[in-house]
């Protein structure tokens, strides 16, 4: 294929959630759990569905990672979601369909599930 | 697109790969795997991260967490903590020498802190043998620009205005160079990657075509059409073999894509690279060399005028700039002459490259603002000196560059500085030397280097270093005269002032700068017959003092040529004609019985 000078962002496009990734730019973030707890209760498939949500939307964007357990562990599978600039919310006892919701209204609508939602914002940190 | 949450960054650089990361590879690949984590996580070859110390490196991305020193065996518990469960392994992270935690943060390391990067700024951030990394990056954005919107007077005063000068040694204006030879009449011109990187202890110009060639091919096509060039050389080593590859491929991929060959991008500029290995040669980094070299003949400098401006490769006017010179060109024409020259000093605009080894504690590669100081880079950047020794000097500029003292530790390096300190600015290695360093012998290393290397076609490079060699040879084997230092000062300056090319102009630097900052240390070794540092074997011995002696017979089972004798409860004697001095009896002898000096 010969480029035209327009192509070049076009390729820049179609490579971006790899750029986000590395550069840790992102609109969005989400956090999966996976400590002991998180893994044991389904963590796992949890990640899976957010990956493959991120997959069939084709959005960029955003980043997903994970870390290890949150505390609360009778409530895993828990995610945390977080939009540039706004407090992070955690979702427990998370299955694959709640995660469908979630990011058809949260991640990509914006608007927080509050019925999943625990609580908005994390512990302080000293 | 693939979606993956996590990518690992593994560094392989010449560095890294030599400390196996390519078997460390296999062994994540095999890991992740068993978790069924190949379809989350994606791992990535990188160019040189420049910790080279550390090695392999392996960044985690997004969340920027560094590992280092890492081991084959590391990496199954680290599959399963960090990528598996989300548990960073600290056991793994970097942990600067006089602290106790780890650092997990690339960006919050010391030897990355202090760094500002505009020729490796994709080091570590791409894949460098996939061209749309590099554009996901801005990569040929300035060509597509230079190609469509500006005229190539335009080009030349964009790269004028910015104020870099050539990287390759002699710091001459880069715009300068293209003006000239602009202007030079003919149909058929040249441009020429010089990549034939021959200062022991220097490899900043592979780092670049290793983490990033393109930005070195996007350069070349810029230059050439600002000069109005249909084709280029990169002429590398043959001693760097992935970098080679590297630049093979990048040109490959720039052809498929018509960013190089007939109508770039669709205009009506045709432009190609060809790739010529260096069989090694030391002076084929002059250009006159380098070019009698491509054109197949022997590689020997040539008097200047003409100046391969108007007179170069075939006859035809050459441009010839080296790697890191180009690379810097593409970043100017995406950020603008003014933002580059707001960087640096007032004569010295921009960044530079250096590879900083020796007594460091880190060693690798940098890239620093203009007018960075040497104590910035010996301390915050390297981390200072190995065991806490006493910082010394250091030698920058190559074989052709000079020894800076530690008295001199403020001095903001920029090319007029360097010049005025006795070094030069070269290519960019810098080598730190600690007080366990005789000055006197690293002379007489660098001049072997050169006496080595020199092609042999003018006398003064040929035979004047040839006797200086021999003059710093008689010193350090106690052998030297009184009058040995003014004959070497003399020569020098002749040598400087009649060799033909640089090469021979800058070979004397390293005998005059340490002759010039260490005299008393060539005095030491002339008058006293004493070298200060305990390098130079012939001014050496060891002795056992008989009082201290236990006769443990430790030192008679180790030594290597049978040099001591002495029976077991009685004092120990060295033979001096036999002893070769290795210093094997003073290491294990646990009575401090045995002297030297």
């Amino acid at each position: 294929m010969k480029l035209k000078p327009e192509d070049l962002d076009k390729i820049a496009q179609k490579m971006r959630s790899t750029t986000n990734l590395r550069d840790g730019t992102a609109r969005m973030k989400i956090t999966v759990h996976m400590g002991t707890c998180g893994i044991a209760s389904g963590a796992r498939e949890i990640l899976s569905a957010f990956l493959s949500c991120i997959e069939k939307e084709e959005t960029s964007n955003i980043l997903i990672t994970t870390s290890g357990c949150a505390g609360l562990c009778s409530r895993e599978p828990m995610a945390t979601v977080e939009a540039k600039g706004e407090p992070p919310v955690k979702y427990v006892d998370l299955t694959k369909d709640k995660v469908e919701r979630i990011f058809k209204e949260h991640i990509v609508g914006g608007k927080i599930v509050q019925e999943y939602a625990l609580a908005i914002g994390s512990e302080r940190v000293l | 697109m693939k979606q993956y949450r996590a990518n690992l960054m593994l560094c392989a650089g010449t560095g890294c790969v030599s400390n196996r990361s390519l078997h460390i590879k296999e062994i994540l690949e095999s890991e992740l795997k068993r978790y069924n984590l190949q379809d989350e996580i994606q791992i990535v070859l990188t160019g040189c991260n420049g910790f080279c110390a550390n090695g392999p490196i392996l960044v985690v991305q997004p969340d920027g967490i560094f590992y280092q020193m890492l081991k084959e065996e590391d990496i199954p518990h680290l599959v399963e903590e960090h990528l598996l469960k989300g548990r960073p392994v600290k056991e793994l992270m970097y942990i600067p020498p006089d602290k106790k935690s780890p650092i997990p943060k690339m960006s919050d390391i010391g030897f990355f802190k202090k760094q500002q990067l505009i020729t490796l700024s994709n080091r570590g951030l791409i894949d460098p043998e996939n061209i749309d990394e590099y554009i996901a990056r801005g990569g040929y954005k300035s060509l597509a620009k230079v190609l469509t919107s500006m005229k190539p007077e335009e080009v030349i005063e964009e790269i004028k205005a910015s104020g870099l000068r050539g990287r390759g040694g002699a710091g001459f204006p880069t715009g300068r160079k293209w003006e000239i030879c602009r202007s030079a009449k003919n149909e058929e011109k040249y441009v020429i990657c010089n990549a034939d990187e021959g200062d022991p202890g220097a490899f900043m110009d592979r780092s670049i075509v290793e983490s990033d060639p393109h930005s070195v091919l996007e350069g070349m096509i810029i230059g050439a059409y600002a000069i109005g060039a249909h084709n280029g050389f990169v002429y590398i080593r043959n001693e760097y073999p992935l970098a080679l590859k590297r630049i093979n491929n990048a040109i490959k991929q720039a052809r498929d894509y018509g960013i190089l060959g007939e109508n770039i991008f669709g205009t009506d500029f045709n432009f190609n690279i060809m790739v010529n290995r260096g069989a090694g040669a030391f002076v084929c980094g002059e250009e006159t060399s380098l070019i009698r070299s491509l054109e197949g003949e022997n590689p020997e400098p040539q008097t200047k005028p003409p100046f391969p401006a108007f007179s170069g490769y075939m006859g035809k006017p050459t441009n010839i700039n080296n790697v890191e010179t180009w690379a810097n060109v593409p970043r100017i024409i995406a950020r603008g002459s003014s933002w580059f020259s707001s960087i640096g000093t007032e004569k010295s605009k921009g960044t530079k490259v250096f590879s900083i080894v020796g007594k460091l504690k880190n060693t690798g590669l940098i890239e620093v603002p203009m007018g960075i100081t040497i104590k910035e880079i010996v301390f915050d950047i390297g981390g200072g000196i190995v065991n806490d020794k006493k910082f010394k000097a250091i030698q920058i500029g190559g074989p052709s560059g000079g020894c800076i003292p530690e008295s001199l530790i403020d001095l903001a390096v920029d090319y007029e500085s360097l010049t005025n300190a006795g070094a030069i600015m070269g290519s960019g290695g810098m080598i730190v030397m600690d007080e366990d360093t005789c000055m006197v012998e690293v002379a007489r290393y660098f001049l072997s280097f050169v006496q080595d290397e020199s092609c042999g076609k003018c006398p003064p490079c040929r035979e004047g270093t040839r006797h200086m060699l021999d003059i710093l040879t008689n010193i350090t084997l106690g052998k030297g005269k009184e009058e040995d230092i003014g004959i070497l000062e003399k020569m020098g300056k002749l040598i400087k002032d009649t060799a033909i090319c640089g090469l021979g102009n800058t070979a004397p630097n390293p005998v005059l700068t340490t002759i010039r900052y260490f005299r008393d240390e060539y005095e030491a070794h002339i008058k006293e017959k004493r070298c200060p540092a305990r390098v130079c074997k012939a001014l050496i011995r060891f002795d056992i003092l008989k009082d201290k002696c236990t006769g443990c017979h430790l030192c008679f089972k180790n030594c290597p040529v049978k040099a001591i004798i002495g029976e077991v409860k009685e004092a120990h004697t060295i033979i001096q004609e036999k002893c070769i001095k290795c210093g094997m009896c003073f290491d294990v002898c646990r009575f401090d019985a045995v002297r030297y000096g």
